[in-house]
């Protein structure tokens, strides 16, 4: 009998985080920088609202099917591209700006339905709350449902189905895989870190939407708006700001920075269902409260450190510990400073 | 950790216990009548009363091998009604979506139509553990044509009976394979989790011993999203091994060997029969081309009348038969044998294949002994992806 004790040694010691050093954090930067685009959209609505907007997971899996819907419109299916050059980058973008208009159209309607009648009516949070996770489900089992075959079973002359005869499978539950869009070849290595064109691009594009947004906050008339409302609302309606448009518009942008987030995961990770946003979303709120809710940079912030610690928890002690490491960081966080490593401040992303 | 992390407390839970509500478990009944349950108060049931119950994932990231079993059972009843005029047994379905957490609910709304008689599946190990029970404490006679961890039958439950060798044969074949024909001296075993991934990789592991050089396992449950396999792929290229070993099912395997070949790890890759279905193709693309896929179970086209089976399932669904969709016949077949021969009550039907009652089908010449595995005829094949198939390459048993 081999022991087995051995079993479990495996995977689990510290000299393996020595050894995957360099690749562990390309990783942890390449998923945190995802989290951190979502946790953008969870951080603003807070920032403005002071709730928690519990279907910005949803947008995120919206961001995923429009990449998705792009590419199979554009004639890409399991193959994938030999596209190169301009070709190439007209695709990406192309991907990219669809996934962001779902997301975006999705966040603008959510709050259009799921938050504005409660707001008009003085709900209280809570309401909203519920309200959220109401429309979570619905759009997990709307897509579910869109992916699969149901809409057409549901078709019925009079008491006869039109499709008798469709197969079993009426919902989409498992995975749609995303066609490979871009070669991925290795540039270089640092150690033991693979440089890869794809996890480059994510970062890269991650950060610039990143820097994008935090420039329409800080300069615009509409970043004012924005952060005028979250100081102080009354005061800012009562100085000529329309807060409805404010509200929207911030949903539009949590939105738009989700869908970039949704394409360039399935980028990455090349597959995605109905279901995708569900931990990923956690992990982002994880990540923005990290960071410190209501501040932009503290998403930032907060995302890739979520990235790294999970990815190196990973190699010490075993990637099924990934989540539970995630969440017990978060814990030591807010047990040590509970505003997060920056503090909440939207308002204060300086003037 | 069982499941993916609650420490959001009362949100995350809550936002889950809604999911697993809207995905909840539907069961629908293929046959058209719904008259059959209401036999009379004392109404003896006949062969035209009777029904078969199929329970497994019918939907959901594995479902492909629970749709293999549920037709293949349906082929059965259908030949069956055909040959026996005076008969009309119907199939009643029950979609587990693979989830553990799902099955016991489940389990009772099946024990609970007294039309079924007894029941083909379930097909995986984790759903068997959980919805067992029920099946068990109702008397219901089971035939699981493909769930292979060890531990099931070793509940002492009456009713369950096992269709193929389990993986105290599966998992030893598959270490051989890697050790004497590949000859890997370093090699990284992986698993999901999950009842059956987990138990088949820790009797690798233990096959393997010193040979058995990274080991990781990642949480993949059947409703939450395919995982990110970066942090894990990172080890087994740091590993620097000779071969792959996945324990776990089809569509994980596909993203785990994709993300590997990525990543430039050229090993070859090995998975058991959880994996061993079209859709780790599909998953994986051309990563997936000579990864070695093993199963207790003959390819259909080693088997006499394995031709004709084949025609038949095709011409009956338009679909080409899958992984054990033949054990799923042979195993509907036994029941039917018992059903023939005036067995016609949950009882008389576990009476009988526990007897030692033997049918000869397809596959082998099935007959179970005190625990419900079979007396003979267990045997382990590897496949290989040729080309975008599966295609069978040689016998692995250990003799």
């Amino acid at each position: 009998m081999a022991p087995l004790s051995r079993v479990h040694e495996g995977g689990s010691t510290i000299s393996n985080l020595v050894h995957q050093f360099w690749s562990q954090t390309i990783d942890g930067l390449t998923i945190g920088a995802i989290y951190a685009l979502v946790a953008l959209g969870y951080t603003m609505v807070y920032g403005v609202l002071r709730l928690i907007n519990f279907a910005h997971s949803e947008v995120f899996m919206l961001g995923t099917f429009g990449a998705l819907v792009a590419a199979h419109f554009m004639g890409l299916n399991g193959v994938g591209s030999t596209h190169h050059g301009l070709g190439l980058l007209l695709i990406l973008v192309g991907c990219a700006l669809v996934a962001m208009a779902y997301s975006g159209a999705t966040a603008v309607v959510l709050e259009r339905i799921a938050y504005r009648p409660l707001r008009k009516r003085g709900a209280s949070r809570l309401a909203a709350l519920i309200s959220a996770i109401g429309a979570s489900l619905f759009l997990q089992e709307a897509v579910s449902a869109w992916r699969g075959n149901i809409r057409w079973r549901a078709l019925h002359l009079g008491h006869l189905p039109v499709f008798p005869n469709l197969p079993l499978v009426s919902a989409k539950r498992d995975a749609d895989q995303f066609p490979r869009i871009l070669t991925k070849s290795t540039w270089f290595h640092v150690f033991d870190g693979q440089v890869r064109n794809d996890k480059v691009l994510i970062f890269v594009a991650a950060i610039f939407m990143m820097v994008v947004l935090d420039q329409i906050v800080r300069r615009t008339r509409l970043g004012r708006g924005i952060r005028a409302v979250a100081q102080d609302p009354e005061t800012a309606t009562l100085m000529g700001v329309d807060i409805d448009r404010v509200i929207t518009l911030t949903f539009l942008l949590g939105g738009i920075m989700a869908g970039a987030a949704g394409f360039l995961y399935v980028l990455y990770i090349e597959n995605t269902s109905y279901i995708v946003g569900f931990v990923l979303g956690i992990k982002a709120f994880t990540a923005a409260v990290l960071g410190g809710i209501g501040n932009l940079r503290g998403a930032l912030v907060g995302g890739l450190l979520l990235g790294l610690v999970e990815n190196y928890g990973a190699a010490v002690l075993g990637t099924q510990w990934k989540d539970p490491i995630a969440f017990a960081v978060l814990l030591a966080v807010l047990m040590a400073r509970p505003t997060g490593l920056l503090g909440e401040a939207l308002a204060k992303a300086r003037a | 950790m069982r499941h993916r992390s609650r420490v959001l407390g009362g949100l995350a839970v809550l936002a889950c216990t809604g999911m697993v509500v809207a995905g909840c478990s539907k069961s629908s009944s293929s046959s058209a009548a719904g008259g059959t349950a209401t036999t009379g108060g004392g109404a003896t049931p006949t062969c035209k009363t009777v029904a078969i119950g199929f329970f497994g994932a019918l939907t959901g990231a594995s479902a492909n091998l629970g749709v293999n079993e549920d037709l293949g059972t349906k082929l059965a009843v259908a030949q069956f009604n055909k040959a026996n005029p005076d008969c009309d047994v119907k199939v009643t379905d029950f979609d587990s979506q693979g989830s553990q957490d799902q099955a016991p609910q489940l389990a009772l709304k099946a024990v609970q139509d007294k039309s079924i008689v007894a029941l083909v599946g379930p097909p995986f190990s984790g759903e068997s553990k959980t919805a067992d029970p029920a099946f068990n404490e109702a008397g219901l006679p089971t035939i699981t044509p493909s769930a292979s961890n060890p531990k099931l039958s070793t509940n002492r439950w009456k009713v369950f009976h096992r269709a193929i060798g389990n993986d105290n044969t599966q998992g030893p074949s598959a270490a051989g394979y890697i050790q004497n024909t590949l000859k890997a001296k370093k090699v990284a075993v992986i698993d999901d989790a999950s009842e059956y991934g987990k138990g088949i990789a820790d009797i690798v592991r233990q096959k393997l011993g010193a040979a058995d050089t990274v080991n990781d396992t990642v949480n993949v449950t059947p409703d939450a999203p395919l995982p990110d396999f970066s942090s894990t792929v990172n080890k087994v290229k740091a590993g620097n091994v000779d071969a792959v070993f996945w324990g776990g099912y089809y569509q994980a395997a596909g993203v785990l060997a994709k993300q590997l070949v990525d990543a430039g790890v050229k090993a070859p890759f090995i998975a058991p029969d959880g994996s061993n279905d079209p859709g780790f193709i599909q998953a994986a693309g051309t990563a997936s081309e000579g990864a070695v896929l093993t199963a207790p179970a003959v390819p259909n086209d080693q088997i006499a009348g394995g031709t004709q089976f084949v025609t038949d399932y095709k011409a009956m669904f338009n679909k080409d038969v899958g992984l054990y969709s033949a054990e799923a016949f042979d195993s509907a077949n036994f029941l039917l044998q018992a059903i023939k021969a005036g067995k016609l009550t949950r009882a008389a039907i576990n009476d009988y294949l526990n007897s030692g009652a033997s049918y000869t089908g397809l596959t082998k010449t099935m007959k179970f002994d005190s625990t419900g595995e079979l007396v003979a005829g267990v045997v382990i094949w590897a496949f290989k992806v040729q080309g975008g198939k599966i295609v069978p390459l040689q016998d692995i048993s250990i003799k």
